[in-house]
């Protein structure tokens, strides 16, 4: 343009506008480029997918033939005979022990974080740091903790799994609520905050029940992820009498899935590996409905929000 | 004449009997608007008397000293250009900027005489005598219902909760609308309803004073009259103060009139209160030069 206002031909590298409007010069490269990163993103995508359609296929056809109504009534018998019962019940009450400990502590550190802390506040972010921090700590060394913590000197025990599994969800269920809390509108903690009623009564009457959809979704995502935790429960809660029900979880190990599914595969005899495939499609069931039962909530809550 | 809280909220425990104390010493205002307005209201009693009031966020000066008196049963509406500090101004009296970040006043604010930033005054206790209603309508995602109640519920006024939540609904003129959908959720209302919900839920707790801060800047012009309409019906039990940018609504609705504009000071630009009288004097005689342009439409 400027050299037709100074009366000067076109730069030549510029293009010719009036060429016919086919890919030139670098553009053929650029496509070539671009169909590359979208067959490798989706392609990614497919095998993850297909890894998890892999691990159910695997864990469904060797396990539902395992599967029988006995096999979810009756305690094991023999050395690899019987059902998983007891261990179904241990690892309900002990992954509802960690979940008692950990939903409460996780939601207040959830509304300290949103409701307290400022948004900029050095304990705030702090506390954020540290949730990280757990988050990403392997389970083994919180295995290794709690052993040191409840286990070393005495037995192991069904609550000390408990509180390994609740560290393991914790940060978990922290980190969701404060997601979820922050999506509560601030005019809603002024209005309240403008009624001359304090500010815990407003986040109790007014935010908590906001937000509770969202709230009850992350703690269900974090129980199921814990209840398949086995590296802390093997240290903890690994030693116990595999052929009956204990109801109490002090003082001494109580049967639970994971540790199952570990020790009647290492027997390495047949009987042995086809009731570890069923008891892990009993623990994948499982997890998978509370996933699934999770979302539903979560679904069920927005779109109760939307339409009132 | 004192303000005693005490005796004011054992008598709201009694619905219905309004213990409103009012002292009438001249006719009632409006009657008298060819009479000189500020010469008649030193007479009214004093709701708020502000003293060299003056507000910073942090090192940003958002409004300059100010000092006019706000009387009871009144409406004071604060009119002004937008930036000019008139939300700064009205959020200042009940202590809702304490929680802006950098958030400095100057000057005294008194309530029937009592320091509001004095350090012993309680700001829950401040809120719970001067309510204030937001711009945007803000109802709770809770019942119809509820959202009356919650607020008495939680100051322990539940003896006779249904007749409260029915009488703020009538004062709010929302009652004949959503008497049969009380359990419904406030979200079904409209926007205008929403509003006057918003100001049943301010007005529940019974307040003696009522804070609105741009009440019908987000509402149609019908749901706009019918906030005006509650305004006047509302100021001989509350007293009242509303910003608007609006100055039609300021000219219907308000008995006295405080102009806001924004002033160069310094290097910046600073709200500061141009002119103060009763809205007679504003629309008609402003003596201000800058009132006159904004009240005539020349600028803003």
């Amino acid at each position: 343009m400027i050299g037709h206002e100074d009366g000067q031909p076109r730069d030549p590298a510029l293009p010719d506008p009036t060429a016919p409007l086919t890919a030139t010069g670098n553009l053929r490269r650029r496509a070539a480029v671009n169909r590359m990163v979208e067959i490798s993103a989706s392609g990614s995508a497919l095998l993850a997918v297909s890894v998890l359609a892999l691990v159910l296929y695997g864990v469904i056809s060797r396990g539902a033939s395992a599967l029988s109504f006995t096999f979810l009534t009756s305690n094991p018998a023999g050395l690899a005979g019987g059902g998983i019962a007891n261990a179904l019940i241990g690892t309900a009450l002990i992954v509802a022990l960690a979940a008692v400990i950990a939903v409460p502590v996780g939601i207040l550190c959830g509304i300290y974080l949103t409701e307290f802390a400022g948004a900029r506040s050095r304990s705030g972010r702090a506390l954020k740091l540290v949730l990280d921090l757990m988050q990403g700590l392997p389970t083994v060394v919180v295995g290794l903790f709690v052993f040191g913590l409840l286990v070393a000197g005495g037995k192991e025990s069904g609550f000390a799994g408990a509180v390994a599994l609740s560290i393991v969800m914790l940060p978990l269920i922290a980190r969701s609520s404060q997601e979820v809390l922050a999506l509560v509108p601030g005019t809603l903690r002024e209005a309240a905050d403008a009624l001359g009623v304090d500010r815990w009564r407003g986040v109790v009457g007014v935010v908590l029940p906001t937000a509770l959809g969202g709230i009850a979704t992350g703690a269900i995502l974090a129980i199921a992820r814990a209840a398949g935790e086995t590296a802390p429960l093997l240290f903890v809660d690994g030693i116990y009498n595999a052929n009956t029900t204990e109801l109490n979880l002090f003082g001494h190990g109580v049967p639970n899935i994971p540790v199952l599914i570990l020790t009647t595969s290492d027997l390495a005899i047949p009987q042995g590996f086809a009731r570890a495939w069923g008891a892990a499609f009993v623990l994948l069931a499982l997890i998978m409905i509370a996933n699934i039962g999770a979302r539903l909530i979560l679904a069920r809550s927005r779109r109760v929000r939307m339409t009132r | 004449m004192s303000f005693d809280a005490r005796d004011r909220s054992r008598d709201l425990a009694d619905v219905g009997i309004r213990p409103r104390v009012r002292i009438q010493t001249e006719p009632p205002h409006e009657s008298a608007n060819a009479r000189n307005g500020t010469q008649q209201a030193t007479a009214r009693e004093v709701v708020f008397d502000i003293r060299n009031m003056s507000v910073h966020y942090g090192d940003n000066r958002a409004l300059d000293a100010t000092t006019l008196k706000i009387y009871r049963n009144l409406v004071t509406a604060v009119i002004g250009p937008s930036g000019c500090g008139k939300s700064t101004f009205i959020r200042s009296l009940n202590r809702m900027n304490d929680s802006v970040p950098g958030f400095r006043l100057g000057g005294q604010v008194l309530y029937h005489g009592h320091d509001v930033y004095g350090t012993a005054v309680n700001r829950v206790e401040v809120r719970r005598r001067i309510g204030i209603v937001f711009q945007r309508p803000n109802p709770f995602p809770k019942s119809i219902y509820d959202n009356v109640a919650w607020a008495p519920r939680n100051l322990g006024m539940k003896a006779d909760l249904d007749a409260w939540v029915k009488q703020a609904l009538r004062h709010a003129a929302l009652w004949d609308e959503v008497q049969d959908r009380l359990r419904d959720s406030a979200l079904s209302l409209s926007g205008g309803q929403q509003q006057r919900l918003c100001i049943a839920r301010a007005i529940a707790i019974e307040p003696d004073v009522l804070l609105l801060d741009e009440p019908a800047s987000a509402l149609d012009p019908v749901a706009t009259a019918s906030i005006e309409d509650l305004m006047r019906a509302l100021k001989s039990r509350y007293t009242i103060v509303v910003v608007t940018h609006n100055m039609q609504q300021a000219a219907r609705v308000a008995d006295h009139v405080a102009f806001f504009s924004l002033d160069q000071i310094g290097s910046g630009r600073v709200g500061t209160l141009i002119e103060y009288a009763d809205a007679e004097t504003i629309f008609r005689a402003p003596k201000d030069a800058r009132t006159r342009d904004y009240v005539t439409g020349q600028f803003g």
